[in-house]
């Protein structure tokens, strides 16, 4: 084969990469920046539980942003992790460390089990066998004697952190929880910007050709619906430890449900999205808590705003204005 | 033509026939395709050609027949695994990944091959190692100057030229095309006959292919196929004079 490269009318397109690494950089520092010093600010307990659910919501952005699975059943792993993590650290006496690996693998093999099932299927019928199995994982929590039924596992104790750390301090809880989300965090990125995130997404791009190209694309599919299940264990173990509470309201469809408001108000597949649409979503549930009206209009509210004005998301939009383009950023599709 | 004198069947079907509902698209296909030579498949709109493909290709499952590739039934054998044993198929509608770049496109090819498919905790960096072989691929079919543009650019026919090359980067022992030079620019279906005549010197190359004159040009063998069913069969010269064929073509044939 002994062609010359021909002349093509196609040019190279632009693309500021170096500019857009250091924006991101400068942005990352900032948010560092800003976690480290919000205690100063605000209410521990609050910030922990944004943290968590960002992650929670991250995690499930990575199955819905990078592999275009809608999952409907992600309280499973969620609330999951969260009874098994306050069992292992309150019945058996384990040290939180190993009582969030109890969480995390457990959530792992109900996303074997759970994706095992749905992951054959597409679109609609994948969401409601993720629905249904989750709906069974709540009925065997309603009645199963280990979580306690209506009355959760209660008062959970944090313990010490590598054994002389005290996690009761709400402070050194913070910055605990704060790590466990930078890891996962650093976690996901890795996973998407891997070998094996490439193969994800060229799945997602066209899924028959990459069948022809001897990809089993269930098991990509089933790879990243496992590790997309750990990572929502993590952020549920952690939730566990912050509340010192285990409830059934964390294995309910309706904490499916928020997860997905989450991700979409902050931006389906972006890294950084779901933070911010975690941290809207629990903000609005905290401050209207105290007031009369009710939290579930207002959410309902956002999510059709959201759907109807900026389908992309806080941070997708962002990417896509004339700004985020002028900074480097890019919206895939 | 040239050609081995006694070249081996590496691809072949038996009986093969689709059932949809009522409608039978395919029925009785035999074929038979030999190692070092171009066949192709050719035949009027709806004669079954792409349902042969996905047949062949295990995309879709056969209604009755047996299929063998290499000396292995693969009758059975989901698509995925039929693609790793070297059964490698494009598709009629340009089947490349459009926000991917060319070299990306090519990569994730090769990724598979060479074991670094499944790595999740492995930074991006790590398919740097497959950039030479990728590139040369890319030089192959002549996209040397599109290398980092996102294949959703490409004008239609070099879509298809990089669908070839990412084809060949699984190095198929038996490669289905299926009407690569549909929708392309003069100048390409010259780079792309050239591209196919140079890979079936060491593979089979089964095409379905409507530019007769391009047929007339490298391919050995053609089988023609109506409603389903194989007309005639033999080299270009042959078929070309068969009555039937030139009726079931009447007023199209260009060659």
């Amino acid at each position: 084969m002994t062609h010359a490269a021909q002349p093509s009318p196609v040019a190279e397109p632009v693309r500021n990469t170096k500019n857009a690494a250091t924006v991101q950089i400068a942005f990352l520092l900032a948010g560092t920046l800003l976690l480290v010093l919000a205690p100063l600010f605000f209410y521990p307990i609050f910030l922990m539980k944004i943290l968590c659910f960002a992650l929670f919501a991250c995690a499930f952005n990575l199955l819905l942003g990078y592999t275009g699975l809608l999952s409907f059943g992600h309280a499973t792993f969620f609330g999951g992790a969260a009874y098994f993590t306050a069992h292992a650290v309150k019945e058996w006496g384990l040290p939180v460390e190993l009582g969030i690996l109890v969480g995390v693998a457990g959530a792992a093999a109900l996303g074997l089990i759970m994706g095992f099932f749905a992951i054959r299927r597409q679109g609609i019928y994948f969401a409601m066998i993720t629905l249904a199995l989750s709906q069974m994982f709540f009925f065997f929590c309603l009645q199963a004697g280990f979580t306690h039924g209506e009355d959760g596992i209660q008062s959970v104790p944090r313990g010490d952190l590598l054994g002389f750390i005290d996690l009761n301090s709400s402070t050194n809880m913070y910055y605990f929880v704060l790590a466990v989300f930078v890891i996962g965090m650093v976690v996901i990125w890795r996973f998407i910007n891997s070998p094996f995130g490439m193969i994800l997404k060229s799945i997602r791009e066209n899924e028959q050709r990459a069948i022809s190209l001897g990809y089993s694309v269930a098991r990509y599919k089933l790879g990243a619906f496992v590790m997309s299940a750990a990572l929502a264990g993590l952020a549920g173990a952690m939730k566990a430890l912050v509340f010192q509470f285990a409830t059934l309201t964390d294995v309910a469809w309706q904490m499916s449900g928020e997860v997905i408001l989450m991700t979409l108000l902050g931006g389906i597949g972006t890294l950084i999205g779901p933070i911010f649409g975690a941290g809207l979503v629990v903000t609005l549930q905290n401050y209207l808590a105290t007031s009369d009206f009710p939290v579930t209009i207002i959410t309902g509210v956002v999510f059709m705003v959201c759907v109807l004005v900026f389908r992309r998301g806080i941070i997708g939009e962002f990417y896509a204005s004339r700004l985020g383009r002028r900074l480097g950023f890019q919206h895939r599709r | 033509m040239p050609g081995e004198s006694n070249p081996r069947v590496v691809l072949s079907a038996r009986g093969l026939r689709r059932d949809f509902g009522a409608f039978t698209a395919v029925k009785n296909v035999d074929l038979d395709v030999h190692h070092a030579r171009v066949h192709a498949l050719i035949g009027p709109n709806g004669a079954g050609k792409t349902t042969v493909f996905n047949l062949l290709t295990k995309f879709l499952q056969p209604t009755h027949g047996t299929i063998t590739l290499l000396g292995t039934d693969i009758t059975r054998t989901p698509p995925d695994k039929v693609a790793r044993m070297g059964l490698v198929r494009s598709f009629q509608i340009s089947a490349v990944f459009p926000h991917l770049t060319v070299l990306d496109n090519v990569r994730v090819a090769l990724q598979r091959p060479n074991n670094l498919a499944v790595q999740f905790w492995r930074p991006m960096s790590a398919l740097d190692r497959l950039n030479d072989r990728a590139d040369e691929l890319i030089a192959a079919v002549g996209l040397t100057r599109e290398r980092n543009a996102l294949a959703a650019d490409l004008s239609y026919g070099r879509k298809r030229v990089l669908e070839i090359a990412t084809t060949l980067a699984l190095d198929p022992k038996v490669l289905l095309l299926d009407e690569p030079m549909a929708g392309m620019g003069q100048e390409d279906v010259g780079v792309v006959s050239d591209i196919i005549r140079t890979v079936a010197l060491d593979r089979a190359v089964l095409m379905v292919e409507h530019n007769l004159s391009v047929v007339a040009n490298i391919c050995h063998h053609v089988t023609v196929l109506q409603r389903g069913e194989i007309l005639a069969e033999g080299d270009y010269a042959e078929v070309s004079q068969d009555p039937r064929v030139r009726t079931a073509y009447m007023g199209t044939e260009e060659a």
